[in-house]
């Protein structure tokens, strides 16, 4: 049977309040902070934010901060072991009677993809491994954002970034595939983990809605779509942001205690529908096309289908 | 004496249990691991109230320990040497969250070559961090000023958190008599911690460590930092009154040692003083009018203590156990800046460096120490940095280089 939505059956029945108030300085047209926005319409406002560095660090700028709920900016490679001693004094003084119950708040780490796929793994996998009872929003913007988009172990092959330009020994720019770390999450066996896009907010919704009936680690990969990285108009966000999983490119799914279930199958627009958008990706169709990197992403995603496809008739 | 023979270690455990901590964030490292096998068993048996989590690196555990005083828990942790470098990016953060923990630092050199035993490189790299420093000399003195710490730290006027510093090896793992502090007199000398201005709840929001833009507000904030720390001497006054008054035993900023009528002063830290003191009572022998300062407080620098201490002497020694390569010792240069403005300055300073990774601090090394101290005094003229080496170790050195390049001198 294929996946539905309990409790988000129609966009009306997302909460109007906001938690993230707008005026902050992040880019126009951030896809993480779109998705974070719907994020905390189900995590509500009793929530500490642990942070690591990235873009998103810039949201609490003294004496501003978006939130009703609080903050710790921690470093870039630490903040779930932040998480960690947040949520272990919060359990040790309400234990002890120093905290009533009703102060208790949601602990929730906040990082990009350059300290979540890298620099955080270790206190990332310390975390999970300990069954901490946290939520992990990694805002995936595929590079170095806030250092203007250098190359990350996200950064998928074919994409420009300033630190893998595109020249004559690598026409495609970056070389390397994106790390799967969805798979190296779902290694650890925590009881959640979703990917979700900003442009799927029903989806997105149901997913933290799920998400919140389980104790232990509860992670989630959200597809931030970039303008300033990845060169196109702000205005275009939710297109991209679309198109990403169109195109198969960024598959909805979720893994509970680590089985897989997709959660929306697309039906694979090409994937020049959604490179030909962004300015990291020009490259591979001017001055000329270049036609077996393209055909190599499309190659990637259509195995990747074909094994979803094959896993759920084995199932 | 009276009192439980234990190790430095054992002691540092029990100024935690004592001290009634709520949390512990631990990783093993040598020669620190000792201490959070001690609080891990008692944890788990409910000898301490107190929840024990083994992190997945020093970066992690001081971040988690940071978080949780951040969060409103006293806290406790150990490390040493390797593992305080890979934490010293986050020591920054605990100190500029103004959370008050106490972290035990059990001294080993620094790699490479890598060892195991002590010198005081890696505490002196934390030395900038905004944490306080306490460098004990006995096991004893490792358990109180773990208690004296934490009152210190969770001060209103003071708010950060604190550095204990013992030897590995020589403080470690050595038994001495320790007279164990009653709990309830304890719980009158550190009142429970229950911070104003700290702590995460649903009806309080605030933001911690947050961006700062443009100079100002970091330069205020860094400054708050450097004033608390300055306070701390003060409240380091206080404390030793109250913890003397309590217990009977007596600690300050510094410790002189047979100081009175002394022409030359030797300035030491950490557990080699013990030796430095029984050098004194050696040359004092031969009728020799010499002194040993003990640095106890390293930061905040304990300034007019060591002037009020060090004016009007002929000559003064530094011994560092620590080597700042092509510059010389650290605090050398710490006791020399303090004392350019003593109108009654000594006449000469004289820099040694020994005891790096271990190496023993013969009587002879300290005989000489103070023979080249009163020579430079009379000549009015201060030297070094004099790196200490007997010519066994260098013969030794010498048979171990010819075994290391043995096969090829043998071709």
């Amino acid at each position: 049977m294929p996946w539905q939505r309990e409790t988000f059956k129609k966009i009306k029945q997302i909460p109007r309040e906001e938690h993230v108030l707008p005026g902050t300085a992040l880019c126009a047209g951030c896809g993480g902070l779109e998705a974070l926005r719907l994020a905390a319409k189900v995590l509500g406002d009793d929530v500490v934010y642990v942070n690591a560095a990235g873009c998103f660090t810039m949201l609490a700028a003294y004496p501003f901060t978006p939130f009703k709920g609080s903050w710790l900016y921690t470093t870039m490679g630490s903040a779930p072991a932040g998480a960690q001693g947040v949520r272990d004094a919060l359990d040790v003084l309400i234990a002890k009677g120093r905290l009533p119950e009703r102060e208790n708040l949601k602990v929730v780490v906040l990082g990009g993809d350059g300290s979540t796929y890298d620099m955080a793994l270790s206190s990332t996998s310390g975390a999970i491994t300990r069954k901490l009872d946290f939520y992990y929003f990694c805002y995936d913007n595929e590079a170095y954002g806030n250092t203007g988009a250098q190359l990350s172990p996200a950064t998928p092959y074919g994409a420009r970034t300033t630190t893998s330009p595109c020249s004559l020994q690598h026409p495609s720019g970056t070389t390397h595939e994106k790390k799967d770390i969805f798979e190296i999450w779902r290694a650890h066996k925590p009881p959640y983990i979703a990917t979700v896009a900003p442009r799927y907010p029903l989806d997105l919704e149901e997913k933290f809605t799920r998400a919140a009936k389980f104790t232990g680690p509860k992670l989630f990969l959200a597809l931030s779509a970039c303008p300033t990285g990845w060169l196109y108009d702000p205005g275009e966000t939710p297109e991209v942001a679309k198109l990403a999983v169109e195109t198969g490119l960024w598959p909805l799914k979720e893994a509970i205690d680590g089985a897989i279930t997709h959660t929306y199958i697309p039906k694979r627009k090409p994937v020049e529908e959604y490179l030909k958008l962004q300015g990291r990706f020009r490259h591979l169709f001017e001055p000329k096309v270049q036609s077996e990197a393209i055909s190599h992403i499309q190659g990637r995603v259509n195995a990747y289908w074909e094994q979803v496809k094959l896993a759920e008739k084995t199932a | 004496m009276e009192g439980e023979m234990m190790t430095g270690n054992l002691a540092a455990a029990w100024g935690a249990r004592l001290a009634d901590v709520d949390y512990v964030p631990a990783f093993p490292i040598t020669p620190q691991t000792e201490i959070v096998e001690a609080l891990a068993k008692w944890c788990e048996s409910g000898a301490m109230a107190a929840r024990f989590v083994t992190m997945d690196s020093e970066h992690s555990m001081m971040t988690a320990a940071g978080a949780a005083a951040a969060t409103g828990a006293r806290v406790f942790t150990a490390t040493s040497s390797q593992g305080l470098l890979y934490a010293i990016e986050v020591l920054y953060s605990v100190s500029g969250w103004r959370a008050p923990l106490v972290l035990v630092n059990v001294s080993r050199a620094l790699a490479a070559p890598i060892t195991l035993e002590p010198d005081h490189n890696d505490v002196l790299a934390a030395r900038d961090c905004g944490f306080l420093q306490i460098h004990a000399e006995t096991c004893q003195e490792v358990l109180d000023s773990i208690l004296m710490a934490y009152r210190i730290a969770e001060d209103e006027r003071v708010m950060l958190p604190v550095i204990v510093n013992l030897d590995g090896f020589y403080l470690s793992f050595t038994r001495e008599p320790v007279s164990m502090p009653d709990p309830e007199q304890v719980k009158l000398f550190l009142p429970p911690f229950r911070p104003a201005h700290l702590g995460f709840k649903a009806s309080v929001p605030h933001a911690l460590g947050v961006a700062v833009i443009g100079g100002t507000p970091y330069s205020y904030f860094r400054h708050q930092m450097h004033l608390a720390a300055m306070n701390a001497l003060e409240v380091h006054r206080e404390a030793a009154a109250a913890f003397e008054q309590l217990f009977g035993r007596r600690y300050d900023v510094v410790e002189g040692y047979r100081l009175e009528d002394a022409e030359d002063v030797l300035v030491m830290t950490n557990a080699f003083s013990s030796k430095g003191k029984a050098a004194v009572d050696a040359t004092r022998a031969e009728g020799k009018r010499v002194g040993l300062l003990r640095l106890r407080m390293i930061r905040p620098w304990p300034a007019d203590a060591i002037r009020h201490a060090l004016q009007g002497r002929r000559a003064v020694a530094v011994l560092d156990q620590n080597l700042s390569p092509g510059q010389g010792g650290i605090l050398f240069q710490e006791i020399a800046a303090c004392l350019y403005h003593e109108p009654l300055r000594p006449q000469a300073l004289c820099s040694f460096i020994g005891g790096l990774g271990g190496k023993n601090l013969s009587e002879g090394e300290l005989r000489a120490i103070f023979e080249q101290t009163a020579e430079a005094g009379i000549r009015r003229r201060g030297i070094g940095p004099v790196l200490l080496y007997t010519e066994a170790e260098h013969r030794e050195m010498m048979q171990l280089q010819l075994l290391a390049a043995g096969s090829r001198a043998d071709s």
